[in-house]
């Protein structure tokens, strides 16, 4: 069964709060793609893979990584991947 | 005649001051800058630490990315251009060039991503952080620089071992005059004590400086001394033609006049001085001086026995008949800098030009007799009037260096 898309988006905003530190994500539009909103790279974006694997055992094969560019995206498609 | 090159800014961080006055004042007052600390698989060993402001000129996103030695070196960096008065977005950084010396680069993120590897990620190499290549190529520092300033300019590190703080600047000084760059920022930074690695080395070579008390545990010529402490640290100076830093009205902190670079070709680890006495010489013919010119001898020493009295028999070998010349040591007071090291205890020592003090080595209880060096100043400052200042720094491998710089007259720090 698949987390509430809530709680999905707490635990991606909670990995990206670690990784763009400089950053209020206060304001943070769910539909926007996030490096529009943000200063972020490629190399974050690795980071963002590489902590959904360590923290919640989610892998993300590169085809997908487009699927993270909006907050809204990502909890599209990891919702299923939560256990 | 080739160019004039002058030292025009000084940015540093040691383990007992974060900028030049407090670095200075530390080294008159003879305070020690040397804790204790834990460190993995080695338990307890005395180290020196740095406690500058990390964040002060980089992000904190940027530092979670980059190294210990980045976040020195970046430190070091704005630090040098705010003491030059030189405004970054006001000159060329095309023609600005970064030359960092460096001991070793690598060590802490790697014994880091193996800790991991093996405690928490049960050796899943699928884990192994996407930063450890840019962390760990031998640039980084040097590039962590270059991209926090936008210097679009050549960076590199230069390899040398515990030499390396004084070649940064010589690299610096080939650059400057040979025309590749206007500015370098140039010395040298190191993060060693960060890795266990190095100490756990040490210890198995006897050669761990340790102590009860770990401001006693680097002791340079003093009998009772019993190895190396390793510390963190940086120095970084702003390198320009003289021609250039008069034209803008530049304080100048002492011209190069003279510097050496050889190798022993003769033992992994141990010194050797006929090399060292060699290479002393041909920094003062460089120079243009006789060894009797020479004010002050800031010597490497780092506290194990066969490396200071064979280094003490090189320089009474090239010193011995210089009533004025007066010899001190800095690693009793911050341990061994590696990458620092040579840049780091010049800078301690440039103020002298300017207050005619030479700062003492730590207090010397016991001296060994095969380092009684005439002139050497351990008891408290020395007044002198110091117009030329010899800097040695030595590493493994058998490289050796000394760097000669001049006091620029008319001119304050």
């Amino acid at each position: 069964m698949s987390l509430p898309n809530e709680k999905v988006r707490e635990h991606v905003l909670d990995i990206i709060a670690d990784i763009a530190l400089d950053e209020d994500l206060d304001g943070i539009k769910d539909e926007e793609t996030l490096r529009e909103q943000l200063d972020l790279d490629s190399m974050d974006f690795l980071d963002i893979v590489m902590e959904l694997k360590k923290r919640h055992q989610i892998e993300v094969p590169q085809d997908d990584y487009p699927r993270l560019a909006t907050l809204q995206s990502c909890v599209e498609y990891l919702g299923p991947k939560f256990n | 005649m080739r160019e004039r090159i002058v030292i025009t800014g000084i940015g540093l961080t040691a383990p007992n001051g974060n900028n030049l006055e407090e670095f200075r004042a530390a080294l008159l007052e003879q305070k020690s800058g040397i804790t204790h600390n834990e460190l993995r698989h080695v338990g307890k060993v005395a180290s020196g630490l740095c406690d500058f402001e990390e964040t002060k000129y980089q992000k904190k996103k940027m530092r979670k990315r980059g190294t210990r030695a980045g976040a020195i070196s970046i430190y070091c960096a704005n630090e040098a251009l705010a003491s030059a008065g030189i405004d970054i977005n006001e000159i060329d950084r095309s023609r600005v060039g970064i030359y960092l010396g460096i001991t070793e680069h690598g060590n802490v993120e790697t014994e880091q991503e193996i800790h991991d590897l093996y405690n928490s990620h049960n050796q899943d190499v699928s884990f192994w952080s996407h930063h450890h290549n840019p962390r760990t190529v031998a640039n980084s520092p040097a590039g962590e620089v270059t991209l926090n300033l936008k210097v679009t300019g050549p960076h590199m590190t230069v390899g040398a071992a515990c030499a390396a703080g004084n070649m940064g600047l010589i690299h610096g000084l080939h650059m400057l005059t040979l025309g590749e760059v206007d500015l370098a920022l140039a010395g040298g930074v190191s993060e060693s004590a960060q890795t266990f690695g190095i100490f756990a080395a040490f210890r198995s070579q006897g050669a761990l400086g340790e102590n009860e008390n770990p401001t006693l545990a680097s002791r340079p010529l003093d009998k009772d001394r019993n190895g190396i402490v390793v510390s963190e640290g940086g120095a970084i100076y702003t390198l320009e033609r003289l021609s250039d830093a008069e034209k803008r009205g530049a304080r100048i902190y002492g011209e190069i006049v003279g510097y050496h670079i050889n190798s022993d070709a003769s033992d992994f680890v141990l010194p050797n001085a006929e090399r060292q006495i060699e290479c002393m010489h041909k920094a003062l013919k460089k120079a243009d001086l006789t060894p009797d010119k020479i004010d002050l001898v800031s010597m490497h020493a780092t506290g194990t026995p066969s490396g200071d009295i064979i280094e003490c028999e090189a320089v009474s070998s090239v010193f011995g008949q210089s009533k004025n010349t007066f010899i001190n040591t800095t690693k009793g007071l911050i341990g061994h800098c590696m990458g620092a090291a040579g840049a780091l205890e010049l800078a301690g020592n440039l103020p002298s030009f300017n207050d005619g003090l030479i700062h003492p080595t730590q207090k010397i209880e016991n001296i060994d007799e095969k380092c009684n060096l005439m002139n050497l100043v351990s008891d408290g400052p020395k007044e002198h009037d110091v117009k030329y200042i010899l800097n040695n720094s030595f590493g493994m491998l058998g490289i050796n260096s000394a760097v000669i710089i001049k006091k620029i007259e008319n001119n304050n720090i």
